[in-house]
């Protein structure tokens, strides 16, 4: 085999291996949730919330759009500004693709986030994202739907901070869960994942 | 930018107590350590009552391992290093760190996911386009004073 024939063999192989890793990754059974139970279907979720504006919310508010939604709280330094500011840039990247793809911020810490609260933290990130809050038993439902779990510890400074489930959960506009975004995955997973929400919400249309 | 080099006090101490002839002489002290941090930059807060989250990458130029023990911030009332787990189900938790290791001629960072320096009790506002000085303890003595930039709230990395 000539040098040339021989490069172009080895750059083949190596194409047809990153594409399987991709494909692994995003589509095949390297996709969903490492361990724990998979979310329901929003349709099968039972929760009401109050929205950044005040308005109620509940899991109906969110079918017939594509979601992300996370758990978080606005007193948590380093893994919620961080988990926002990805998802920032993730819709930065689809630009007009994401116009109508809902992005929830769910808080775990509903003494400190109130409405208020959560309005103004939310306005600091991108304007898609919104915040929802509510009593202890109504953060509890919510979080039993989506199987996530949360739990207050107490710190060091008299002070407490929140341990909770930090992956992104991703739905298509059906309410079909579809895949989770794990807590800073790289925007080159990510983004294919929420495209392929966003494509199961057009064949949900078609049928 | 923001490179910031530091020697340690006490080899700086100890070379003028004993009247040595220049200072380089104590830099070539077997024990001496060349400390340095690269990148640092901080998340603008808002207001004071949260705590405030900082990144910096530390380099270590110098013929012995040395250890991050802890931080001071006079713009924080408790400053120390935390670092974020995820565990195997996606649950993420914050806990004070131990003694950070950086080997001779290695680096460690402090980033999103990982460490960071956990700002409490913050005495006045991260406030965007400012610079606060943090105060890095090393287990040889060293005190390296670094100047954070402070970013947007959404910043993601040094570069904004
Ligand atoms: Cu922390």
């Amino acid at each position: 085999m000539g040098k040339a024939a021989k490069f172009i063999a080895i750059g083949a192989v190596a194409i047809v291996f990153a594409l399987f890793i991709g494909w692994w990754q995003v589509d095949g059974p390297g996709a969903g949730p490492v361990s724990g139970e998979r979310p329901l279907p929003l349709t099968a979720m039972d929760f009401n919330l109050t929205d950044q504006d005040g308005a109620d919310v509940s899991p109906a508010s969110l079918i017939g759009q594509p979601s992300l939604v996370f758990f978080g709280f606005t007193y948590c330094p380093d893994v919620c500004p961080t988990t926002l500011s990805d998802i920032s840039g993730w819709l930065d990247d689809l630009g007009t693709e994401a116009e109508d793809l809902n992005t929830i911020l769910i808080t775990v810490d509903p003494d400190r986030d109130t409405v208020e609260t959560l309005a103004e933290y939310v306005s600091y990130f991108h304007p898609q994202i919104q915040g929802w809050t509510g009593s202890e038993d109504q953060i509890a439902d919510a979080a039993e739907g989506f199987r996530a779990t949360y739990e207050k510890v107490e710190g060091a400074d008299g002070g407490y901070t929140m341990n909770h489930t930090a992956g992104v959960f991703l739905f298509d506009a059906t309410g079909r869960f579809v895949s989770i975004i794990d807590y800073h995955e790289p925007r080159e997973f990510a983004v294919p994942k929420i495209r392929r929400a966003m494509q199961d919400r057009a064949e949900g249309a078609e049928s | 930018m923001f490179k910031v080099f530091a020697k340690g006090f006490l080899g700086l101490a100890v070379a003028l107590v004993m009247n040595l002839p220049t200072m380089s002489a104590a830099q070539d002290a077997s024990n001496d350590t060349l400390i340095s941090v690269e990148n640092p930059w901080a998340r603008a807060s808002i207001g004071m009552s949260r705590p405030g989250g900082a990144y910096l990458t530390i380099r270590n130029d110098g013929k012995d391992t040395v250890s991050l023990v802890g931080l001071r911030a006079e713009i924080s009332g408790m400053a120390s290093v935390h670092e974020t787990r995820t565990n195997s189900d996606g649950v993420s938790s914050m806990t004070p760190a131990e003694d950070i290791a950086i080997p001779a001629g290695g680096t460690v960072a402090l980033e999103p996911g990982g460490y960071h320096a956990m700002l409490m009790q913050l005495q006045s506002p991260l406030v965007e386009g400012e610079t606060f000085p943090l105060t890095l303890l090393f287990s040889d003595g060293t005190e390296l004073e670094v100047n954070v930039p402070i970013l947007g709230v959404g910043a993601r990395g040094p570069e904004g």
